[in-house]
Order: structure tokens, then sequence, then C-alpha cells
């Protein structure tokens, strides 16, 4: 038996703005502090996801150093918003102007990759992953080195600020998902997404199509970088701290994870796989780890093996639902090509036999 | 003046000439075949007037203009379309989204609707196909896509590259019918066929390419009589 949903909520228009309300509503529900505080932090984490699902996701181009856009963006919000160079920017501009710095770096980090394919674009897209937040480290007189940069300003809405309550934090980054979800979703039905989508099938037509296929994959990296930008504005503001130890190797694969565990290319898939991973992260081991305890395993600790734990589901999605748990119907497509190829070899074969008989 | 003027092009990979020296014409309206063995260099002129590969000397005039410097999306842009071998047609994409992205470079949706239903005029059977995931079709109609799609940029110059290669004989038969059929509706094609008898027999001129240079040229019936071709390309006695 299936459930029929009445009439409105059958378009995606309709389920994205019940996702919205239910969203708006999480915060009221449990009236936790500690659950406000997790749901603005799996948030900014939803964008993160939401900008790498541009480039990995539409465009095709595995990049395995996310977190640098993120270290970026955050570094440039740090920077210009707090007593390190006693620049203090209005909060609402530099959402733009980290985006836009994020997005420039985009641009200059993809350039030397774009002759790089697959695996090779993989190895440098991970050298710079490791690079950036290295430099941040090491230019200590500007960044404050180890311990980064602190006691960044707060947002202010008139004379109303911020603070240390998560909640309007959450409120912020709601609203950025969904500017977020819908360009995506724009771009990915534009001119440029398709043009996205055909590099992602094969670059050599694409080419052919008369596509600029250098600009355009620029594009997915400053498109995907500028979503990081907004992250790491709203991230860095609530933590009031940014450093370097935030945007590790571990910190891109988590973000990789949440596209493939939700489903690559597909933005309702990949906002649940990360919604999926941030709680698993914030909730679910600390939660198992207890109720092991309770049954005497006082030495498990799940969260020490949570790379262990993300690796094993990300083995079993690989096996079992290579396509994520809500999957694009192109992603899906592509990666149940060898049914295709069977049934594309079985129908050569008729036409031969036709053809010769 | 020629519609397409390839003069003493040279293309090279790394240290290996591929083209050394290659001039041909294609006039307006013409079908024009080159034609010769695997690693004469017939791709790499296609790829070169196509901007897929930078020419290391020589000229290529498209409608009096220099095009040999061009990326590849201008060059599609300033009216040459290439429907490159083994086809590439988009596998996961529908057919109607192969040739939509065969229209990118055009922004005018009334003229693109037109030639939509033009392209499925020449290939009836991309219609029946239409909402069919490329990649499940079979060796002829991805052939047809491709071509059908490079005709989508609406071409003054059609480039084919091995249209016949891996298709079974009647299907062969098709696409060269298919192949004077666009020509009689006045697009330009410069032709690249291992099959050489089919190729000379629907082209007016052809070009024999040895190891990078034009060993013969001349109107295609002649070709197709010289001893020295038949004997190299056309299996001897025919």
């Amino acid at each position: 038996m299936t459930v029929r949903l009445p009439a409105p909520l059958r378009t995606p228009i309709g389920q994205a703005a019940l996702a919205f309300a239910v969203a708006i509503a999480l915060p009221f529900i449990g009236h936790n502090g500690g659950f406000t505080n997790f749901l603005a932090d799996a948030g900014a984490f939803v964008l993160l996801a939401l900008g790498l699902n541009i480039v990995v996701g539409f465009a095709g181009l595995l990049d395995l150093g996310y977190a640098a856009f993120f270290a970026i963006g955050s570094y440039a919000f740090a920077m210009l918003a707090s007593p390190q160079f006693g620049i203090h920017l209005p909060f609402w501009v530099l959402l733009f102007v980290a985006s836009g710095i994020a997005a420039v770096f985009g641009i200059l980090l993809g350039a030397p990759t774009l002759r790089l394919r697959g695996d090779y674009l993989a190895i440098v897209t991970l050298g710079f992953g490791e690079i950036v937040p290295q430099t941040f480290l090491n230019l200590a007189q500007w960044t404050g080195g180890p311990n980064g940069i602190g006691s960044l300003d707060q947002p202010t809405i008139g004379s109303y600020k911020f603070g240390f309550d998560a909640l309007p934090y959450y409120f912020m980054v709601l609203g950025l998902i969904a500017l977020a979800v819908w360009l995506a979703n724009n771009m990915r039905a534009s001119r440029l997404g398709r043009a996205w989508m055909a590099i992602r099938e094969d670059e050599l037509a694409a080419a052919h199509m008369g596509i600029n296929t250098t600009a355009t994959k620029l594009a997915a990296f400053a498109m995907g970088a500028s979503f990081s930008g907004l992250a790491g504005c709203a991230l860095a503001s609530k933590l009031q701290l940014v450093s370097p130890d935030q945007f590790g190797f571990n910190v891109s694969v988590f973000i990789l994870a949440m596209l493939v565990l939700g489903g690559m290319g597909n933005i309702p898939g990949v906002i649940v796989g990360s919604l999926i991973l941030s709680a698993l992260e914030r909730f679910i081991l600390p939660q198992g780890t207890n109720f092991l305890h309770g049954l005497g395993f006082t030495s498990v600790d799940l969260s020490n093996s949570r790379f262990l734990i993300y690796g094993v589901i990300l083995v079993m999605m690989m096996l079992f639902r290579p396509e994520g748990l809500i999957p694009s119907h192109q992603r899906k497509a592509e990666l149940h090509a060898a049914d295709d190829d069977a049934r594309i070899a079985g129908r050569e074969q008729t036409l031969y036999t036709e053809a010769v008989r | 003046m020629a519609l397409l003027e390839v003069d003493g092009l040279v293309a090279r990979y790394g240290r290996i000439t591929a083209l050394d020296g290659i001039s041909l014409t294609v006039d307006e309206g013409e079908i024009v075949t080159l034609i010769g063995a695997n690693g004469a260099g017939k791709t790499t002129t296609l790829r070169a007037i196509s901007g897929l590969v930078r020419p290391a000397a020589g000229a290529i005039r498209f409608a009096g203009r220099d095009t040999s410097k061009l990326a590849p999306n201008d060059v599609v842009r300033a009216g040459i379309s290439h429907a490159p071998e083994g086809r590439h047609v988009f596998p996961r994409m529908t057919v109607r989204e192969n040739l939509e992205l065969g229209a990118y470079t055009r922004s005018v949706t009334s003229e693109i609707a037109e030639d939509l239903e033009r392209v499925l005029g020449i290939f009836p059977r991309l219609k029946e196909r239409y909402t069919q995931k490329a990649g499940t079709m079979s060796g002829g109609e991805q052939q047809m896509l491709a071509i059908a799609r490079a005709l989508m940029s609406r071409p003054r110059v059609l480039l084919l590259d091995e249209p016949s290669l891996g298709l079974s004989p009647k299907l062969v038969q098709t696409i060269f019918e298919v192949i004077r059929d666009i020509n009689r509706r006045g697009t330009t094609i410069l032709l690249i066929e291992q099959n050489a008898r089919q190729a000379l027999a629907v082209a007016s001129r052809g070009y024999v390419l040895e190891v990078g240079r034009i060993a013969h040229a001349g109107a295609a019936a002649e070709l197709a009589a010289s001893e020295a071709v038949r004997a190299a390309y056309l299996g001897g006695a025919a």
C-alpha cells in the first residue's frame, strides 16, 4: 500500500516548502540548546555538501581537497571581521566577499588541474587540500598560526546581535541553504548545467558540441567554492574562531562521503546524506558508545573509530547502492551501465544477424 | 574561393610528425573525401580543422577567415561541425538531450526547434527513439545520432570521421545515403573513410593521404579508376 500525498506535496516545490517548514519548527520541538547547536553546524555542512556537489556531482570533477575552499572562506571572514587587523566589515557584506574570494581561489586552484582527469585530478586536489591549511598554519603573522584567529565579529541585524545562542545562526544557515538550493537547482537546469553534465559524460564530445570546456570546468570550481565561502562565514561567526585544524583532509572526505551516501548530483539526496553523517557524528556514535558501555563493553568508543565506521558505510554503499540513497536519474543510469551494455550487445547482435541474413 | 582551405598544415604529437604539409580545399556544396590507411593522419587533419590539435605550421581558412588559432568552441560557432570517430554520443542522456546539446552554441529557440524537425526528418529512426538513452541504442542508431547532433549546430561544413566504422553492410548503405541526402540539402561535407570505394562513390573529389602527406588528389571518379589507388585502397582488381 502506498500513501498518497495531498496534491501540493507531490510537486518538488511543495516538498521543498514542507521540508523548510519542518526545518524551521525543529529547534522548538525539543527546545534543547545542544540540539539547536547541532542543527546549525549540520546546516553549515549541508551548504558545503551542496557546493561540492556542483564540482563532483554535476561536473564530475573528483575534488578531494574541497576543505581548502572552506578554509579560505573562513579565513577571509576571520581576517576582515576581527581584531586581527582591526578590520570590522559588516557580516552580510562579508558573506558575499568571502564567497567571492573562495570563488577566485576556486579558479586559481582549478586552472592547473584543467588538463587532468580522474585519478590525476583527485591527486592534485588532494595536494591543494593539504597545502592550504598548512599555509594558514605557517603564515603566523597574519593568521595567528596554530592558534588561529579568535574573537570574530558576530552578525547583527539592526541593533540585534546574534550572540552566543545557536538559534539565530541556525535560522541564518537555513536561509543560506534555501539560497544555495535555489541557486544549485537553477544552475543544474541552465545552459551551464547542461554543459557540466556533458563534460561529465564525455569531455571530448562536449568540446565537439562547441562547449568551452575550460570555462565550464572553472565555473564549476568557482561556484562550488563560493558555497563553501557561505558556510565558512556562518560557521566561523558562530564558533567565533578559525584555526587550521578545522580544515584537514578528513573534512574533505567527510563532505565527499555525504555525497556518496546521499546520491551524487541529486540535491535532496545530498542534503539527506549530509544530515545523516552529521547526526552519526554528533549523536548516533556517542549514544551508541553509551549504550555499549551500559551493556558492559566499557572499552569500546565508537566516536574514536568514526572514520572506520564511515569507511564501512562507504564500502557498503558502493557494493549495494552505488547511486546513493536518493539518486539522480542520470547517475543511476551511469552506475548501472553494465546492464545497458549487455542490452546494447544483444541488440547489435540481433541487428547484425538481420543484416547478414 | 574555396569554403574551407588547408594550406601546408603540419601537426606534431611530441616528436612525432603526424601531418607533414597537407594542403586541401573544399568548395561550397561539395562532398570531399580523405582516404588512406590507419595512421596516415586523416583524423589528425580533422582534429586540426576543429581546433582540437594546434597546427605547428600552415594555415586553415574557413570562409576567408583564419581559423587555425581558434578554440574548438569558436570553430563550431564559425560554422564547422565535427562528428568524431567512435560516435561519442552522450550515453546516459536521451536522444533528445543529445540533440539539444548539439545546438549548444545557438540561442534562437524557434530555429533550434526547426532544425530538430529537420534532422528528425532525415533520421526517422531517431524520432522513434526520442526519449531513449543514447547508450542503449545500436551502433548504427548511435552513428545516426552523432551525425544528427553535429547537424544541430547548423554547420556550413560537416566533418565526418569514419561514419561507417563497425556497422553492418546494410547500415553502411543507409549511412552513405544519408550523407548524400544531407549534402543535397546544402551542407558541405569533408568525409574520412576507410571504406574508400563507398567514399569515392559519394564524393565529387578525393585526397589520398599517406603517412602525413597527400599522395594523390583528384576527381573521385578518377581516383577510383587510378591503378595506384585501386591497388592500395580498393583491394586490387574490382
